[in-house]
């Protein structure tokens, strides 16, 4: 369970997150939306223990702030929301970077099924700057999942912690990463992403906290918050969830996530 | 062979390239360390020498002094500063995240540069306690106090709450550079005729003031700077993906990083103090190395501690035989290889100048 008391959160002087309270559970998938400058990134970093904070942010019970970071990267491994990599490592080099330490620390048999996973197999010996942006954001990926590989490790599950995971990604990629966080959440891990996408983040996730001027508007499913009202109050745009389409509208709506469909 | 095995399951692992890499540069330095052994002003040859002690026969008196007073001292004060200077810059580069970044870049390199000078300029003013305690150890001590000083200021500037800004630390080092270079200016516009022979020739750096003296007084800082360079390693490769993207995947950043300062500090600090200012070392060798064998700091630390000190051992070579019986300081022969690759490197990779 990850926890979060009256968390406050202060950004060059200026109060981003005004005292946020709200539980995300392992087991389920949860979306962070909100218009942009709304704190969901910063929430994130305080989440992935960046950050200095006010309040609490507890994971399992201990309290992120206190925790060394090889025991914090043992129970939630990052995605932040852009990565450069200083010199030409392989593909398989910067996935094994997840092993440095955690449960699975120094396992390299881990790396092809991971890459596997984000549709890259055999992409290890090629050179990461030499892909383009969406294959580097899901190597970037598969070296954040072999960090916490299995959902659960003694008994207590891992944390995905993701800012904007498929922001780079094509559409059928996008849907190819929510099944993945779909089973590491049905088996027992936890995930906690922010999206941009609203359709997408109303198909993938159990639980959707809306952020806005660095509060919580809304937490709850996905029926709740992005079709409730608040989320034309935090967008400052008329947004109502599940209208018809105008007559002659061309629209994608991928429907392959909805269950039975994947 | 269990681990050259177990490399093979991964495709796109370069840890055998870079382990065979190693042993091969560990031949080249040997080869190295016996040229330099042999060759010299003199005929003596270590092979002769070593069949004649095996033999029974007494050493002349005057093949020991070579060997021992002047060659043996020379070797080992190039093995140390070339591998300092290359494994400094590697260190360096992997804090920077940047194949650039080199300790001359972050005042280091000034600041030791200052300090030499002043002592050449303004030593005679020194009390006399002081310059009877450090007599002619005077320069390298003080081009070696001036490094560390600098790399502590500078890591006083560049980190807040216990974070260290990458970017800040680069222009305060260039600032800080700048301010050394000034008042060095200033030393060397008050220093009479025969200080600016002394400046003109320990700027361009030489490994031919070698003494056991000088060996005794450098050599352990640089050895412990050496050894520590290897645990940075597993560090180095996560600070590549970020300092924040480091401490996700489990690194005690801020420690990793005052780690490699003080490695820098003191690899670099000790060289310069040695050997004066022998430049392209700590920015070639990476690169190379990076080219032959990927970026991985698990082998590159090794690998460029042994090709630094192999290949200044060569410079020496070449710096000793081109003009004998007088010799060319080193620096200039390093220039000379380290200038054009460095050009390429930038040619190559334009990109990574536009931060």
């Amino acid at each position: 369970m990850l926890t979060l008391r009256s968390l406050r959160a202060v950004l060059g002087g200026r109060p981003v997150l005004h005292g946020i309270d709200a539980v995300a559970r392992a087991g389920r998938v949860t979306a962070i939306i909100g218009p942009n400058g709304s704190g969901k990134t910063t929430l994130l970093r305080a989440i992935a223990g960046d950050l200095p904070h006010s309040g609490s942010v507890a994971i399992d019970g201990a309290e992120v702030a206190r925790l060394k970071p090889w025991d914090l990267a043992a129970r939630r491994a990052v995605l932040p929301q852009a990565t450069t990599l200083a010199f030409p490592f392989t593909v398989a080099e910067v996935v094994r970077l997840g092993l440095t330490a955690g449960p699975h620390a120094g396992r390299s048999e881990l790396v092809e099924p991971a890459l596997a996973e984000v549709d890259l197999p055999g992409f290890g010996p090629r050179l990461y700057q030499e892909l383009s942006g969406g294959q580097q954001a899901r190597v970037q990926l598969a070296r954040v999942r072999v960090q916490v590989w299995d959902p659960v490790v003694a008994g207590r599950p891992c944390w995905l912690i993701l800012d904007e995971p498929v922001a780079a990604l094509d559409i059928a990629h996008q849907l190819a990463v929510m099944r993945v966080l779909r089973r590491y959440a049905d088996a027992g891990g936890g995930v906690v992403m922010v999206l941009h996408d609203l359709n997408l983040a109303a198909m993938a996730a159990d639980e959707v906290w809306l952020l806005h001027e660095g509060r919580l508007l809304a937490a709850g499913s996905p029926a709740e918050v992005i079709g409730g009202a608040e989320l034309a109050r935090a967008y400052g745009c008329p947004l109502t969830a599940n209208r018809p389409a105008p007559p002659g509208a061309t629209f994608v709506l991928p429907h392959a996530l909805w269950a039975g469909a994947a | 062979m269990v681990a050259l095995e177990a490399t093979a399951v991964l495709p796109g692992d370069r840890s055998g390239a870079a382990r065979r890499t190693t042993l091969i540069l560990a031949v080249l330095l040997l080869a190295a360390c016996l040229a330099s052994l042999s060759h010299g002003a003199t005929g003596v040859n270590p092979g002769r020498l070593l069949a004649a002690w095996w033999a029974g026969e007494p050493l002349a008196e005057r093949d020991r002094l070579i060997l021992w007073e002047i060659r043996l001292p020379r070797l080992l004060t190039g093995l140390f500063v070339g591998a300092s200077l290359a494994v400094g810059g590697a260190v360096m580069q992997g804090l920077f995240r940047n194949p650039l970044a080199d300790p001359g870049l972050v005042g280091v390199g000034a600041g030791a540069g200052l300090g030499a000078v002043t002592a050449i300029v303004l030593g005679g003013l020194a009390p006399a306690w002081v310059a009877s305690l450090l007599g002619w150890h005077l320069v390298p001590v003080a081009a070696f106090a001036g490094g560390w000083i600098s790399t502590l200021i500078l890591y006083r500037i560049s980190t807040r709450a216990g974070r260290t800004s990458v970017a800040t630390m680069l222009l305060a080092g260039i600032a800080l550079g700048a301010l050394a270079g000034a008042a060095t200016g200033v030393l060397v516009y008050l220093a009479d005729d025969r200080q600016l022979r002394d400046l003109t020739f320990w700027g361009l750096g030489s490994l031919s003031g070698a003494s056991w003296a000088k060996v005794t007084a450098a050599v352990p800082i640089m050895a412990l700077a050496l050894a520590a360079a290897p645990f940075l390693a597993r560090g180095l490769n996560g600070l590549a993906l970020g300092e924040a993207a480091a401490h996700h995947i489990g690194l005690p950043v801020q420690r990793v990083k005052a780690a490699a300062i003080l490695t820098v500090a003191a690899a670099t600090g000790a060289a310069v103090a040695i050997a004066g200012g022998i430049g392209f070392v700590g920015i070639v060798v990476p690169h190379l190395l990076r080219l032959a064998c990927g970026p991985d700091h698990r082998f590159l630390l090794v690998n460029a501690g042994l090709l630094g000190a192999a290949l200044l051992l060569m410079a020496d070579l070449v710096a000793r035989s081109i003009v004998a019986p007088a010799e060319l300081p080193i620096g200039i022969v390093t220039a000379v290889l380290g200038a054009p690759v460095f050009l390429w490197i930038l040619l190559r990779r334009r990109g990574v100048v536009d931060l």
